[in-house]
């Protein structure tokens, strides 16, 4: 780190920008100049496949206080929307572990939001140009690859996963490749994917490279016809890997395939899976699903009252001030599901969104962190 | 310091033991039919939702260059310093940053205004202000207690400040003869002030609150305290080398610049003459024993008074000029009053309401005069004071 770097990280640069901090003001000058926020550069974009969903992979250069990652790891981004609303999304970092500082690919697919509205992902694969610079987190979550891809092992490890879904376990196989011993992963590995249709296959060509490499790596793909879909089974993952229910597997991929690989691995306690989280919309105006109160644990079918009064209906007791949704104090975080304002009427179904829960009310199922 | 915040603890002593005497109405105030506040409430709704609607770029661009100005201004007045010739405009360059940073941006995105955009940078969840009050302090009794129980008697404290009498209907004591001497103190350290306005010393004197309330809220404020004043009185004076006494001067003086200009617009919002307040009775119109939201409204413009003035001066007032139409929409971006204002004012026209507004000078002499009248006892206060005490106003 230089000692610029240094030098803007210090506690006598925060006591002397205090209260706003360094960052507020480098970013005046140049966004990327920032010490504590992430940003990240848009450097390439390349597309992977097209059609009506299609898909691209973003390289980003992050600012000098990424942390870097490891394989399998998300990191959330955010994007000023049209109409200047900031959204942030997670995604999961397709390219190899990154040290400190390092670029990073994503691999999006470029989804339409809710009700016809711009996303993240869109903006992405669409609006990004090289230059742009969007909003990073460092990077979470624990579906990494926990292995040393430079340590040679005995272990077989497995990787199952579906549409975009291949992303995490396309980082953890680049890894292996990357960092173990002359090109080869250094342990048995098999990579079973399932795609909708072979064109929209991601990583086409660097798979069909790799399956075609003496490097320990086996790849199955399973494309579906257009019509009907290749569904994952039990009975074929037995006769690929007879010896699935003792191997370290990782899954990702839509809810139902996961459902059917969880199945398959009851009781082994060899399955770590990812699955994504997609923003359901519920017809305008209905009462019904149930609201759940994470932090809590509470759960009870929606009466159709404010969120503030079904949980204090719970026996919680979340910070409040107006009740009329003028004084902010009330604010939380809804992770899914719909809400209606109800001064306004506005419905919104954006996941992690902040909302005032004194007015507004759930419109089905709907999870507050609470 | 402390002598501003002894004041108070001997006036909450007083309260404590004499009951607040009841009192007619002084004023007429203009009645509305419930039909009538239905009417009304529903036209105000009408004006917010529009604004909702075409929230976008124009209010980002907006707030996101008064930022920058406010920080290129921060940035001069510290490099100022460095020159002594120009430290009056080093000064002047801190005092309009630390106005701004308070004013326009700091109470205008911690009442939420700009939460929509989605930038933490401008989210009333996390931004921090350049002034000793801790904003999570802060928004409690603004956000919460003054906007939500503005001007009724007994609920908002920001009426007097716990301090001052500002009101015919606060009861008088000998206390309030210094009535002018604490408003000037008041407006001298108004940001040590606010800072301690969360403590409610008065409450606690009366006996409302308990010290063990204000516990939790030590922490937090000493912090706050000691970084501001480390930044203004240590470090900046300090980098300065041998202009130490003279950045140290010069910083304090762009704290008191901003704290007498804050004073002077805040105690312009709801201290004019002609501004009425309520008794919590009063705030009941709805069916449930609840405040309608069209009374609600109608609260907020009678008990607000604006300030005229240009452009720059709105700017620099926060908007807190457009008071009438904060207070009815404390969440809609601040830059929206002025659009608003010719709106709201031929509302309040056909309604008959008073849409209480005048240049700065004229509302500070209105809020000067006032200071200064109630520090003597009313004409109608002698045989008030004999009245038997009323319980709604103290039981508040």
């Amino acid at each position: 780190m230089s000692i610029t770097q240094t030098i803007l990280r210090s506690r006598a640069v925060a006591a002397l920008t205090s209260p706003h901090g360094v960052d507020r003001y480098l970013e005046i000058i140049d966004p990327m100049w920032s010490v504590h926020e992430v940003r990240g550069r848009v450097v390439d974009v390349r597309r992977e496949t097209g059609g009506d969903a299609p898909v691209a992979t973003i390289t980003l250069q992050p600012t000098t206080g990424w942390r870097g990652h490891r394989a399998g790891q998300y990191v959330q981004v955010g994007v000023d929307l049209p109409g200047s609303r900031r959204t942030t999304r997670c995604f999961t970092i397709s390219s190899a572990a990154s040290a400190p500082g390092e670029p990073i690919t994503l691999t999006v697919r470029s989804n339409v939001g809710e009700r016809g509205l711009d996303s993240v992902s869109r903006y992405l694969v669409e609006d990004a140009r090289p230059g742009t610079v969007v909003h990073l987190s460092q990077a979470e979550g624990g579906f990494c690859l926990d292995e040393s891809p430079a340590t040679p092992t005995n272990n077989h490890l497995l990787f199952i996963t579906g549409g975009s879904g291949i992303t995490p376990a396309m980082s953890m196989v680049r890894t292996l490749l990357r960092d173990g011993y002359d090109g080869r992963a250094g342990r048995k590995v098999t990579f079973l994917h399932y795609a909708r249709t072979a064109e929209d296959q991601i990583f086409a060509e660097e798979l069909a490279r790799i399956a075609e490499d003496d490097n320990d790596v086996t790849v199955h793909l399973r494309h579906g016809d257009g019509e009907s879909d290749s569904r994952f089974s039990e009975f074929e993952l037995r006769r690929l890997v007879p010896t699935y229910r003792d191997t370290d597997t990782w899954a990702c991929g839509p809810a139902p395939m996961l459902a059917l690989v969880e199945e398959a691995y009851a009781g082994t306690g060899r399955l770590r899976t990812e699955t994504f989280k997609i923003a359901g919309v519920v017809p305008s105006g209905a009462a019904e699903g149930d609201v759940a109160f994470s932090r809590s644990g509470e759960q009870a079918p929606n009466s159709g009252a404010s969120l503030l009064e079904q949980a204090e209906a719970l026996g919680l007791k979340p910070e409040f001030g107006c009740r009329m949704g003028i004084c902010f104090s009330c604010t939380a975080t809804k992770s899914s599901g719909t809400v209606r304002n109800v001064l306004t009427g506005e419905e919104s179904s954006l996941p992690d969104e902040q909302v005032r829960i004194c007015v507004n009310a759930p419109v089905g199922d709907c999870v507050v962190d609470l | 310091m402390t002598t501003t915040q002894s004041r108070p603890t001997a006036t909450a002593t007083a309260t404590a033991t004499t009951s607040e005497a009841a009192t007619e109405a002084t004023s007429a105030k203009v009645h509305l039919s419930p039909e009538q506040l239905k009417a009304f409430g529903e036209e105000l709704d009408a004006i917010r939702q529009h604004v909702l609607d075409t929230l976008g770029e124009d209010d980002a661009a907006y707030i996101r260059d008064i930022v920058k100005k406010q920080r290129a201004f921060e940035v001069a007045g510290r490099a100022l310093m460095y020159l002594p010739p120009a430290w009056p405009l080093a000064v002047a360059s801190l005092s309009i940053s630390k106005i701004l940073d308070n004013m326009e941006i700091g109470h205008n995105v911690m009442h939420g205004q700009y939460d929509w955009m989605g930038d933490p940078g401008l989210s009333s969840r996390m931004f921090e202000w350049d002034t000793v009050c801790p904003s999570e302090q802060w928004k409690y009794s603004h956000n919460y207690i003054h906007h939500t129980f503005t001007n009724i008697l007994g609920k908002d404290r920001d009426i007097g400040y716990g301090i001052l009498r500002m009101d015919e209907d606060q009861k008088w004591r000998p206390y309030y003869l210094g009535n002018p001497v604490y408003a000037f103190l008041l407006m001298v350290f108004f940001e040590w002030g606010v800072a301690l306005h969360d403590l409610e010393v008065e409450n606690i004197v009366s006996g409302k609150r308990s010290l063990e309330d204000n516990k939790p809220l030590y922490p937090g404020l000493l912090r706050k305290i000691r970084r501001q004043a480390l930044k203004d009185y240590v470090l900046f004076p300090a980098l300065t080398g041998p202009l130490f006494p003279l950045t140290f001067a010069g910083n304090a003086v762009a704290n008191l610049v901003r704290n007498v200009w804050t004073f002077n617009i805040i105690f312009c919002g709801h201290f004019p003459a002609g501004v009425e307040t309520f008794t919590e009775d009063e705030c009941r119109d709805g069916e449930n024993g609840e405040e309608t939201r069209g009374h609600w409204y109608y609260r907020q413009v009678l008990g607000s008074a604006n300030i005229s003035g240009g452009p720059l001066f709105h700017i620099m007032s926060g908007n807190l000029s457009h008071q009438i139409e904060h207070h009815l929409f404390p969440d809609l971006p601040a830059k929206r009053y002025p659009e608003i204002a010719p709106q709201i004012r031929d509302i309040c026209e056909r309604y008959g309401l008073p849409y209480n507004t005048g240049p700065l000078h004229k509302q500070v002499g209105s809020v000067f005069k006032k200071i200064c009248r109630l520090a003597l006892p009313s004409r109608s206060e002698q045989p008030a004071a004999k009245r038997a005490p009323e319980e709604q106003v103290a039981a508040a």
